[in-house]
């Protein structure tokens, strides 16, 4: 943004390429690494994958758009049991049950956006809390029990790799989940670099003007916060199937937070932030628990503070700030001379 | 030619001879001649974590174990590792201990979701889900789990003794339940259902629910009386079951009261709620009670006392929780023992399936533990108490 509103260098226009080769390479060591990795690690990062999407989906409600929501969980808890569902009562092969968490997801978003969008700030946070706190219960609820198994929850069955592919089912569904990753990813990408992005931002910074621009708030809030429902919804299939079993105990108040956590660790309005967030909820709390059994949640909480004091803008600003040096320093040095400029 | 045949000869009967040491010893993951690997999720944090000092009472127990010398001369390594009482997360733990830290077997592993999570992948897997710290009815099923074995006597056995004393004792009166409203507090109403049989349940005229996130369940208490019935079974988890207690005796209720042995504890419920309030209280039982001063002078209670003071002095000895973690590590020891030098995982659940007539010093005189292979289920007799306002009174025989 800053860089269109400063007159164009005389530099020549920088090269694409590097950043081209950068995402090929990353891409063939994510593709290759469950082959390398034992079969246990391979299924800890397919919830790596599962979790990066729906960090995702938040950061477009909360990062980009500016709303508060503790209550993901919910719309993760409702993916994961429209995919067990499927599987178990109506024999739906797994594949087919994304899109059909994505459908419900997006639906369920909507309609709890349009009217809990009249509430802003705090109070929708409250209202999307609420929506945590309950669905676990509703899960539990005796009339819903012959689908949802109440508090047994559903045990699915792990899908085997097609066609004879000589891969386990862990590999298998790390490579599932990283294909359906990348192209939420890659759909996430181009709705938040065009329009749509800038009219989110928007409405996030200066939303009198982006009303006076014709920008219709309301309609673009709740579609907001169904995409972001939907986003939530695939991965908490995908979840769903590599855990293999959901239960209402599964989706406490505390993964809505774990989420929030997740997106300001990795960085609010930043799409690499959502892999980075996705890493922390993963594995601090396991490397908090080795630390000390006493007071894992202690350390995680040390953990949680260093990340905010050390990378106030997430692990994807810091990356960000390394990568982009001599960026910084262009900047200052011009910040500078424009300074020497309006005191001539 | 004749000495280098020779050779050969003494070379393959070397050979023969030490393949023949080597199998009397048979080992599966981690199992070795120093060391059995085991392991376990518990709730350390969450809302379950009350249930933790299981996990630390059986790490300590072990402690004290292996300064002894182990087991037939091998520690026990137990690595305990926090699950949050979340599914997911027990998946995950569950699978980095079988696959990571190749442990021979899982043992307690703590919470009915979280057992149910891994109960398919151990039978996938066949490592044994030994002693599951759950007192659901469906660990014990040898034909389709066969790696899986429950320690507990499990609810629906507490529900039928209920409905046993009940037919025998009360038959012509009219119930009235309260219980948890998930799989702990419908398996238990079951049990007695099934115990009171079809005319039984008949006798059943109200029943009513609670939340564990209720503040109280008084409304609950004040609609059963209301019901006219004259037996009271009280399903409730500690503190609910000490709030029902009080509120049955503070409306003038004066019902023939079941209390479950979940809500059992002198010190955690009874007393909390009032002693003089609690007296006439039913309940079943299958440990000690280390606050029961009828076990004050029990050799069995003092060796775990002087165990808890010096391996887990900040735990509460008094806490049911921690006899019976003590208990089940015992257990443990005497499969462990039974396997002798076969630590395959196979061997561990033979073993475990061939317990008989064991007595363990905090189980109530009479109350053994005896599996078979088509018996998985340890405890499944408990014995009637009644409490006289400051402990409980054993009454009647042992029942099945």
């Amino acid at each position: 943004m800053s860089a269109t509103m400063m007159p164009a260098p005389a530099a020549p226009a920088p090269s694409n390429r590097p950043h081209v080769i950068g995402l090929l390479v990353l891409l063939i060591v994510v593709v290759a690494l469950p082959f390398v990795l034992s079969n246990y690690r391979v299924f800890q990062l397919t919830l790596v994958l599962a979790y990066s999407i729906v960090l995702l989906g938040l950061n477009m409600l909360t990062g980009y758009n500016g709303q508060i929501s503790l209550g993901h969980g919910a719309f993760y808890a409702i993916g994961a049991y429209t995919a067990a569902i499927l599987m178990d009562k109506f024999g739906v092969p797994y594949w087919l049950t994304i899109p059909a968490a994505a459908t419900v997801c997006l639906v369920a978003g909507f309609l709890f956006g349009l009217p809990a969008l009249r509430l802003e700030g705090l109070y929708l946070a409250l209202a999307t809390f609420a929506l945590g706190v309950a669905l676990p219960q509703l899960l539990k609820y005796k009339k819903f029990e012959e689908w949802t198994g109440g508090v047994q929850g559903i045990v699915i069955t792990k899908p085997d790799a097609p066609f004879g592919l000589p891969l386990s089912p862990d590999q298998w569904l790390y490579l599932f989940t990283l294909l359906v990753a990348l192209g939420m990813f890659a759909l996430g990408v181009n709705l938040l670099r065009g329009r749509i992005g800038r009219a989110l931002i928007a409405i996030r910074d200066q939303p009198i003007a982006a009303e006076a621009m014709g920008i219709d708030i309301s309609m673009y809030k709740a579609l907001t916060f169904g995409i972001s429902a939907m986003y939530t919804g695939i991965g908490g299939a995908l979840g769903a199937i590599a855990v293999q079993f959901v239960a209402p105990d599964s989706f406490n108040v505390f993964l809505s937070i774990a989420f929030l956590v997740g997106i300001v660790v990795g960085g609010l309005s930043s799409v690499s932030g959502a892999i980075y967030g996705a890493l922390f909820i993963q594995f601090v709390p396991n490397i908090a628990d080795q630390i000390s059994k006493a007071a894992p949640w202690a350390i995680y909480g040390v953990f949680l503070i260093l990340c905010m004091y050390i990378m106030p803008g997430g692990i994807a600003g810091l990356v960000g700030r390394a990568g982009g040096i001599a960026g910084v320093v262009d900047r200052i040095r011009s910040r500078w001379s424009a300074r020497g400029k309006s005191h001539s | 030619m004749k000495a280098n045949s020779l050779i050969r000869a003494a070379l393959l009967l070397a050979l023969f001879a030490s393949t023949a040491a080597f199998a009397q010893k048979k080992y599966d993951p981690g199992a070795s001649d120093t060391e059995i690997k085991i392991g376990q999720t518990m709730p350390y944090s969450g809302p379950a974590s009350a249930y933790g000092q299981i996990g630390r009472t059986e790490v300590a127990y072990f402690k004290m174990l292996n300064e002894q010398g182990g087991i037939n001369g091998r520690k026990i390594n137990l690595i305990t590792l926090d699950d949050g009482y979340s599914p997911p997360k027990t998946v995950e733990m569950i699978r980095r201990l079988v696959e990571q830290d190749e442990v021979l077997f899982v043992f307690q592993s703590l919470g009915t979701p979280s057992n149910s999570a891994i109960h398919k992948y151990m039978n996938q897997k066949k490592v044994p889900q030994l002693f599951v710290a759950t007192g659901a009815t469906k660990w014990g099923d040898p034909k389709e789990f066969p790696w899986t074995m429950g320690w507990q006597p499990n609810y629906q056995t507490e529900g039928k003794i209920y409905a046993k004393d009940i037919l025998a004792n009360h038959a012509s009166k009219k119930i009235a339940v309260l219980y948890q409203n998930d799989d702990y507090g419908k398996d238990l109403l079951k049990g007695l259902r099934d115990g009171l049989g079809v005319n039984g349940s008949k006798m059943i005229v109200a029943e009513a629910t609670y939340e564990v996130s209720d503040p109280t369940v008084d409304s609950q208490i004040v609609s059963l009386k209301g019901s006219g019935a004259e037996i009271f079974i009280n399903i409730a988890t500690p503190k609910f079951a000490a709030l029902a207690i009080r509120k049955v005796y503070d409306i003038g209720w004066k019902p023939v009261h079941y209390l479950n042995n979940v809500g059992a504890s002198v010190g955690s419920v009874l007393t909390p709620a009032g002693l003089e309030k609690a007296v006439g209280l039913v309940t079943v039982a299958y440990l000690k009670d280390a606050v029961d001063t009828q076990w004050t002078n029990d050799p069995a209670m003092k060796e775990y006392l002087a165990f808890m003071a010096k391996y887990a002095p900040d735990l509460k000895a008094s806490d049911a929780n921690n006899v019976y973690g003590y208990s089940v590590s015992q257990t443990l020891v005497q499969v462990l023992k039974q396997c002798g030098d076969d630590l395959t995982r196979a061997n561990i659940m033979r073993q475990a399936a061939n317990l008989k007539n064991l007595q363990l010093p905090l189980a109530l005189p009479g109350i053994k533990i005896n599996t078979s292979a088509t018996d998985f289920y340890p405890f499944e007799s408990l014995q009637l108490q009644r409490f006289d306002g400051k402990q409980w009174v054993l009454f009647g025989n042992v029942i099945e």
